[in-house]
């Protein structure tokens, strides 16, 4: 039987230790009638062999594309040391670190993982992850309208210019407490989300500020800090966290203290693609806001003999103590992918990070040269950006991609669902991972297909 | 005498990672070779001196991760009977198949012509979790047990919108239960009402009857219980919430204990999650990812959180907004956490039916011995009249009373013997609580050597008291000050100050 190790002769000591002749006896609590008689609808067991088999066939089907693809989730490089220690069974397999003791490795490695990213975020304090970059964002919009001194303001300033996902998992998660989103425009020529346009909109608890925003686009993180403590507002930040090895990081945003809120997806830290999860979020804060904070947090102390230890505190924050009362229902975060992005950052050091992070601009503004030299193609904003960049085809974007997939590139993403007003619009990314000639190839394809229908 | 076989052992936590580096030191090989222009960069929006990260070696970084995972316990290294956790083998194939190129480097974004192998795996563990649960739909997308709490009530929610019903506005839940459960209604926007437990264990039928009403949105309820043991009046709830127009939440948490053997749906709950992370063998990492999916009857089909797979034909694809007008929307960025969707299928696979019908069965036969050997050896259950489902409550209070030792004494000295420690003090309302479960894929041996280290604790406890209260003795660290991690919290490394200079 796979994974069950009893022997006949184990079962028969085992049933006459309980006293039952027959294991059906343990189930007589339950009501007859309830019992399902068979398994239905599963198919029947099959070998390691012959799944091994069946999984390699469909994986070999998912191709090899060249990705063009951001969007949120980005193609880096992961040296080989990261997967390799992450998933040693002894962080794989353990779980929550309830019994401290016993659990030492994965807490020092938290609280390593929280030292991190506090620094790349620039904040006080980190926890020790959320599920993904949406829900955070979600979570961090709950904690500021706990945090938010006018008491009574359950509106969120949404820039329109925020990943359209990452908008609507946030609706998904606040709706039921009667928040409302306020969505703040974005400028048609920069794609930035002007600091002005607050002034035409009703007070919020807080201001989410994107950087890079989902065009790609730089934000003036500093004026819209401002304006949001201007009109009594905390502000959250939602970033891309290799980005901040080079840009300003949110605890330096604005004339004073920076934001309140750090927080994004941990996904462009060693996590692959991997068609979409498991990804982490992450969430930090000012260190006045941290007994509002969701999610586990690890400490350092000491144990009885004076010997540096590392637990999880502040615990009265959540659910298994307080109950209704708590800051989140969350239980089980992402550790596995925190254990991942630990050792990631631990391998490539400021320097290394700080080097992916203009790599990935470097080969995406080469791009965004070469493609909007192509005739009828043109960036559609002006000014600086990370690594993504917004397009305007010729044509409707969607034939173009699909004939590009043909070719086994995937060549962007098409914003023409999401954001109607900018016509035939396409997304584009490239990070460090896109040499030269890939760059090159994808050029070319464009320019055949846009060609075609000259 | 001393009988204590840690096998991982005390000593001095290794330095942090960052105090093991020197300025100019760096695992660079991995990064890029040359530092590229960012000519368009605004000084006021560049970062003005690197973050504080280390600045170690490639060998540093792989010997002190591998040394700190050489200070866990875990299911590969340890017997982990943590209860309500299902800490069974994570299957290596799991991993292995899940981790194949074609699946690790495939761009959540990309179209669904190019993932049809991805989509297949998906499409199929959403029937199969159908067919286990005996619900009519499945999503796949919650990330964790308390996401697909969230999704659950927020379906539950939407429908009683969709209906005009704006009065139910509670939610019950009863005493017993995990504690995201009421987190969870509170975060959807109900109020939470603890219906109180009898002394079976069972719900309190009386309590529940009375709080029935027109305001009552739906009950939360894990069956078997976090008591351990199957609400035998199930039907009878079931049929008085319908009544009284609320819906029945199924917590999935201990699902191992009935799978192939009883399905929710047909105990009538009109909504389920079920988390991967347990009954399907994912691992748990840590401390997640999970995965969280949740099934539904046809009541909140139109209300499923998307995406979700659609076969239409030979094709899959995701069922997006367009197909669902009334779904309650996203969860995550993109498809929830897709390699443990992964893993799941692959565990499915190989179990295939017969092989899920025996997970229930046998988690259920281990528990149940686990629990006839403590007591002949002493120890006292909660509910003695009572069978075990796949895991089991013992109240130490007699013991306390006697000796002082508390159940964290226990559970403490459980480490020393090189056993994880069970569930302590959860659920709250048995006194010197233990909640026990061993998992059908430990051997009897291995739970006899489990009996014979707390048979032994048992006698230490009367014998010399004051051991189990110190314990443990032989980890990497003893009993930690948590007291003044609270009170004086340090959350992160500082550089020192003269390394600024």
């Amino acid at each position: 039987m796979p994974f069950i190790p009893h022997t006949p002769e184990d079962v028969q000591a085992m049933l006459d230790a309980i006293g039952v002749t027959d294991v059906a006896e343990l189930f007589d609590e339950i009501p007859p009638a309830l019992r399902w008689s068979r398994v239905e609808g599963v198919p029947p067991g099959a070998s390691e062999m012959a799944i091994a088999r069946l999984m390699r066939e469909r994986a070999a089907r998912d191709g090899d594309d060249l990705c063009f693809l951001g969007a949120g989730a980005y193609e880096h490089h992961i040296p080989a040391a990261v997967w390799e220690i992450a998933t040693r069974g002894e962080f794989y397999s353990a779980y929550t670190p309830y019994q401290a003791e016993a659990s030492q490795g994965t807490l020092q490695l938290i609280y390593e993982y929280q030292s991190m990213m506090t620094a790349l975020m620039g904040m006080d304090v980190s926890n020790a992850s959320l599920y993904d970059g949406a829900s955070a964002l979600a979570e961090a919009a709950l904690m500021a309208l706990r945090l938010h001194r006018g008491g009574d303001v359950r509106r969120i300033w949404m820039p329109a210019a925020v990943h359209p996902h990452y908008r609507e998992t946030v609706r998904t998660i606040v709706e039921g407490q009667g928040i409302a989103l306020i969505e703040v425009p974005y400028d048609s020529v920069t794609g930035r989300t002007p600091a002005a346009a607050l002034d035409d909109l009703p007070d919020a608890a807080a201001l989410v500020i994107p950087q890079p925003n989902f065009f790609g686009r730089l934000e003036e993180v500093d004026a819209l800090t401002d304006a949001a403590r201007a009109r009594g507002a905390l502000v959250i930040a939602v970033v891309n966290p290799l980005a901040m090895a080079v840009l300003k990081p949110p605890g330096a945003w604005g004339a004073a203290g920076g934001a309140d809120i750090a927080c994004g997806d941990g996904q462009p830290l060693g996590i692959p693609l991997a068609g979409g999860g498991p990804y982490y979020g992450f969430l930090c804060c000012r260190s006045e806001h941290v007994r509002q904070m969701p999610g586990r947090i690890v400490g350092r102390t000491v144990d009885r003999d004076g010997r540096t230890g590392y637990t999880l505190t502040l615990q009265p924050r959540e659910q298994h103590i307080r109950r209704a009362k708590a800051t989140s229902n969350i239980c089980t975060n992402q550790g596995l992918m925190v254990t991942t992005s630990t050792i990631h950052m631990a391998l490539l050091g400021a320097e290394g990070l700080a080097r992916a992070a203009r790599s990935s601009h470097a080969r995406a503004a080469a791009l965004a040269g070469q493609l909007a030299a192509l005739p009828g193609v043109s960036l559609r904003f002006v000014g600086p950006f990370f690594h993504e960049f917004v397009l305007t085809l010729p044509r409707p974007v969607a034939p173009v991609l699909t004939s590009l997939a043909d070719v086994g590139i995937l060549g962007g993403y098409d914003l023409s669902a999401a954001y109607p007003e900018l016509g035939h619009a396409l997304l584009v990314c490239a990070t460090e991972t896109r040499s030269a000639a890939d760059l090159a190839r994808y050029t070319a394809a464009l320019a055949t297909i846009l060609g075609d229908d000259a | 005498m001393e009988k204590a076989t840690a096998q991982v052992r005390a000593s001095v936590s290794p330095p942090l990672i960052f105090e093991q580096g020197r300025p100019g030191r760096r695992a660079m090989a991995q990064a890029p070779s040359v530092v590229e222009p960012w000519e368009d960069l605004p000084a006021h929006l560049r970062r003005n001196a690197p973050p504080a990260l280390p600045e170690v070696s490639e060998m540093q970084v792989v010997r002190h991760y591998t040394r700190l995972s050489q200070r866990n316990f875990s299911i590969d290294t340890q017997f982990y009977p943590l209860g309500s956790c299902t800490m069974k083998y994570n299957p290596r194939a799991c991993n292995t198949l899940a981790m194949l190129p074609g699946f690790l480097n495939r761009h959540p974004l990309a179209p669904a012509a190019r993932g049809q192998g991805f989509l297949a795996c998906l499409y199929e563990l959403q029937e199969i979790l159908q067919a286990v649960t005996g619900m009519q739909a499945v999503s796949l997308t919650p990330m964790a047990g308390a996401q697909g709490e969230l999704a659950g009530m927020a379906m539950i929610r939407a429908y009683h919108r969709a209906r005009g019903d704006l009065a139910r506005t509670e939610v019950l839940v009863p005493n017993a239960a995990h504690g995201t459960n009421p987190a969870t209604a509170v975060m959807c926007g109900f109020q939470v009402r603890e219906i109180p437990t009898d002394a079976s264990g069972d719900v309190d039928f009386a309590a529940l009857e009375a709080a029935l009403g027109p305001r009552t949105a739906a009950i939360m309820l894990t069956n078997p219980s976090t008591l351990g043991v199957f609400e035998r009046r199930i039907g009878e709830i079931a049929e008085r919430v319908h009544a009284a127009g609320g819906l029945l939440y199924y917590d999935g948490a201990n699902l191992n204990a009935i799978l192939g053997q009883v399905r929710p749906g047909d105990m009538g709950f009109d909504v389920v999650h079920v988390n991967l992370h347990k009954t399907f063998a994912t691992p748990h990492g840590g401390g997640g990812p999970g995965a969280g999916a949740v099934g539904v009857g046809e009541r909140l089909r139109p209300f499923l959180p998307i995406p979700y797979v659609l076969k239409e034909g030979e094709r899959y694809r995701w069922a997006e907004r367009a197909d669902c007008p009334q779904s309650i929307g996203r969860l995550s960025a993109f498809m929830g956490n897709a390699g443990v969707l992964l893993r799941a299928y692959v565990y499915a696979r190989l179990l295939g039916a017969e092989g899920m019908a025996r997970v229930g069965t046998y988690a259920t036969l281990s528990a149940n011995y686990l629990l006839a050997r403590l007591r002949e050896m002493g120890f006292e259950p909660a509910y003695p009249e009572r069978r075990a489902s796949h895991e089991f409550t013992l109240t130490l209070k007699g013991l306390t009373a006697r000796t002082g030792v508390t159940a964290l004494d226990v559970a403490k000295r459980l480490l020393d013997y090189d056993f994880h420690a069970p569930t302590v003090y959860f659920p709250q309302l048995v006194p010197e609580c233990l909640l026990i479960e061993p998992t059908e894929t430990e051997s009897k041996q291995d739970l006899d050597r489990f009996v014979a280290a707390m048979a032994a604790i048992l006698v230490e406890a009367q014998e010399a008291p004051e051991r189990l209260r110190e314990a443990p003795h032989h980890l990497p660290v003893r009993r930690l000050d948590e007291v003044r991690a609270a009170r004086e919290p340090d959350l992160r490394w500082q550089a020192p100050i003269d390394s600024l200079a």
